[in-house]
């Protein structure tokens, strides 16, 4: 699988190009600012790319932004953003297009390096991976009342899980539970917070964070 | 003319002359009172009633200034009396006598007969020009004579009047931008303050607020420090043991080794999120990433009410500014959030006048006030260092209204290259 990856610490960045080279990643460009990811996306349109948030020149969202821009030039190329702090805006901005092969984590995240590989190639199969420290702020900020309220402790874990992400088998490993009841309580959730179903597990996904998202 | 008003419109110009007049009479009405408390001060008891002349005088020479500032925007007249000690009579007549401003509060009643003349010379020139012209049509019917020498008693006699009339309203037209703008400058000499009393007011605030920000800047910095050596740094600690502790058990007992450096990656990840905490509460990222416009809106995706948020900026503050209004406006929607009891809130921020003018509006049950514990005194301090100011109104029942104003420019819009090359 190739990849793309936009770090400017060089021993950040070089520790992610072990990481990923590892675990059958090719690591087809390594750049360190903004203008050059954007360039090295359109040229080399990798399976997925890696991309710092705050990168050169400005320091700001270059990162993001370069991500952004590539994705209006090529719908759906899978772009998984890594930031120290995550903000609800910007999982926002990366959702909005609805094209899914998005992710937005922590780099603590990277820690875990079977998750970590794990959402990367959810996000090269055009998933999405969602921090659970965005979830649970978007759950917290939609529970006093409404529809979310209604949900049992179990399916407001399965929506978190979802909502991150995962697909029903991975949830069921996670929670100790078949994917049958997983199932069943994805039918639940679905009802319960009026959203039309769907067999696909991405568009699920989208529809779950949208509804989350208010939007 | 020095006092060119850009109040124009004759009219506009009556009435503002007719209000400054009648502060004029207000004031001089006052002189009886001020005799009064000056000559019983000399026994104790005109003490508190020094206290009540000088507020009243103070009052009504407040709204002398207001309208001098409103008829030129661009010469205000700023008033500069000395901060008033809250209690003890003897301290405030004490103030009240060795304030530079009160003599000349004084010296703006004594001179109300003469101000009251050159505002209203001109206007009785315009009224007696107006009189001598309906003379001349109408009143010379049932009026003997004009000045005793003009007796008419034909129609065409009478129109004789017209040339006095002329003359008259000649002057009148003559002399009223002269008395006018005597008027204004003689009204602003007094009461204005003098160059020395306004830098010495300013000294004092400056000196105040600088005290205040070095205060709150040093406090800040322990608190830095305190949470970097119980957080971090303290699990950095940790974490070096459980490392090294792991390289020494790591060939003699693997599934140890194993289990401590799960513990010290987990307690890596700790440090990390509490470094991140700390450095939200310093600056927060979003913020130098996208500025004041984009962290607002970050800040009210996050927070539990609904929050609008409408922006109009063309650019952005200086950096000190950006993260000053930041914190002042997510202080102000905790507020909002803990005790307002509101159901939605809204965030409006404009620049104009060089200023930054933010409003925070919410439909709770208002009676927000600004008590010196309270932290919207905090946030006033806090913005007094920028020369900002806080501004609320919150009626019993709601809603609560704060407006904040910063004193700043706009720099030019940042152009990512990556949109430029996009």
């Amino acid at each position: 699988m190739r990849v793309v990856i936009a770090e400017d610490l060089a021993l950040l960045r070089d520790g992610l190009i072990r990481l990923l080279e590892a675990h059958t990643f090719t690591v087809v460009a390594a750049v360190d600012n903004g203008p050059d990811l954007h360039t090295a996306l359109i040229d080399h349109k990798p399976d997925v790319a890696v991309v710092d948030v705050r990168l050169p020149p400005t320091f700001t969202d270059e990162g993001l932004q370069a991500a952004i821009g590539a994705r209006t030039q090529i719908p759906g190329l899978p772009i998984l953003v890594l930031s120290q702090h995550v903000e609800q805006l910007y999982a926002r901005e990366l959702l909005s297009d609805d094209a899914g092969g998005v992710g937005y984590l922590l780099k603590d995240r990277v820690f875990d390096i079977n998750q970590f590989i794990e959402a990367i190639r959810r996000v090269a199969a055009g998933g999405t991976a969602m921090d659970p420290a965005v979830i649970s702020q978007l759950l917290a900020r939609q529970d006093q009342s409404g529809p979310l309220a209604q949900l049992t402790p179990r399916e407001r874990e399965v929506l978190a899980e979802m909502a991150e992400g995962r697909s029903n088998s991975a949830i069921a490993g996670r929670l100790y539970i078949t994917e049958k009841a997983i199932s069943k309580h994805i039918n639940n959730i679905f009802t319960k917070l009026d959203l039309p179903p769907s067999s696909d597990d991405s568009r699920r996904v989208l529809a779950v964070l949208a509804y989350l998202n208010g939007q | 003319m020095a006092t060119t008003s850009p109040r124009t419109g004759p009219l506009t110009h009556l009435a503002y002359t007719l209000l400054l007049v009648s502060h004029n009479t207000a004031a001089f009405l006052l002189t009886p009172l001020v005799l009064a408390s000056s000559l019983l001060t000399l026994i104790w008891i005109g003490l508190p009633f020094t206290i009540l002349t000088a507020t009243t005088l103070r009052t009504i020479a407040n709204a002398q200034r207001t309208t001098l500032t409103h008829l030129n925007p661009h010469q205000p007249v700023p008033a500069t009396y000395r901060p008033m000690p809250p209690t003890g009579v003897h301290a405030r007549v004490r103030v009240i006598l060795t304030d530079p401003a009160t003599w000349r509060d004084i010296l703006w009643l004594a001179s109300a007969p003469l101000l009251t003349l050159l505002a209203l010379l001109s206007y009785t020139l315009y009224a007696h020009a107006l009189y001598q012209t309906l003379y001349a049509l109408i009143l010379w019917r049932h009026t003997p004579g004009l000045y005793g020498f003009i007796t008419p008693h034909t129609p065409t006699e009478a129109l004789l009047a017209l040339i006095p009339a002329a003359l008259t309203l000649l002057l009148a037209h003559f002399l009223h931008p002269l008395t006018t703008s005597a008027h204004h400058k003689l009204a602003r000499i007094i009461l204005a303050p003098s160059e020395k009393a306004r830098l010495t007011a300013r000294v004092a605030h400056l000196a105040t607020s600088r005290a205040d920000t070095i205060d709150t800047q040093a406090a800040e910095i322990r608190r830095i420090e305190r949470d970097l050596h119980d957080g971090a740094q303290a699990r950095l600690v940790a974490l070096g043991m459980n490392l090294a502790m792991a390289e020494q058990i790591v060939d003699t007992n693997p599934h140890n080794a194993k289990h401590m450096l799960a513990e010290a990656r987990e307690t890596t990840r700790r440090a990390l999120t509490e470094l991140r905490d700390l450095v939200r509460g310093i600056h927060p990222p979003v913020l130098v990433e996208r500025g004041l416009d984009g962290a607002v809106h970050a800040l009210a995706l996050t927070h539990h009410l609904p929050i609008t948020v409408t922006t109009n900026l063309n650019g952005r503050p200086a950096d000190p500014v950006e993260s000053a209004a930041y914190f002042a406006i997510a202080e102000l929607l905790t507020n909002t959030a803990k005790h307002a009891h509101a159901t939605h809130a809204w965030v409006h921020i404009n620049h104009g006048r060089q200023r930054l003018v933010t409003t925070i509006t919410d439909n709770g049950q208002g009676g927000a006030k600004p008590t010196p514990e309270s932290g919207l005194t905090g946030i006033a301090r806090r913005l007094d260092s920028f020369d900002g100011t806080m501004n609320i109104t919150s009626p019993h029942g709601g809603p609560t209204i704060v407006t904040l104003e910063i004193p700043c420019a706009l720099s030019s819009p940042k152009t990512l290259p990556s949109s430029a090359t996009a």
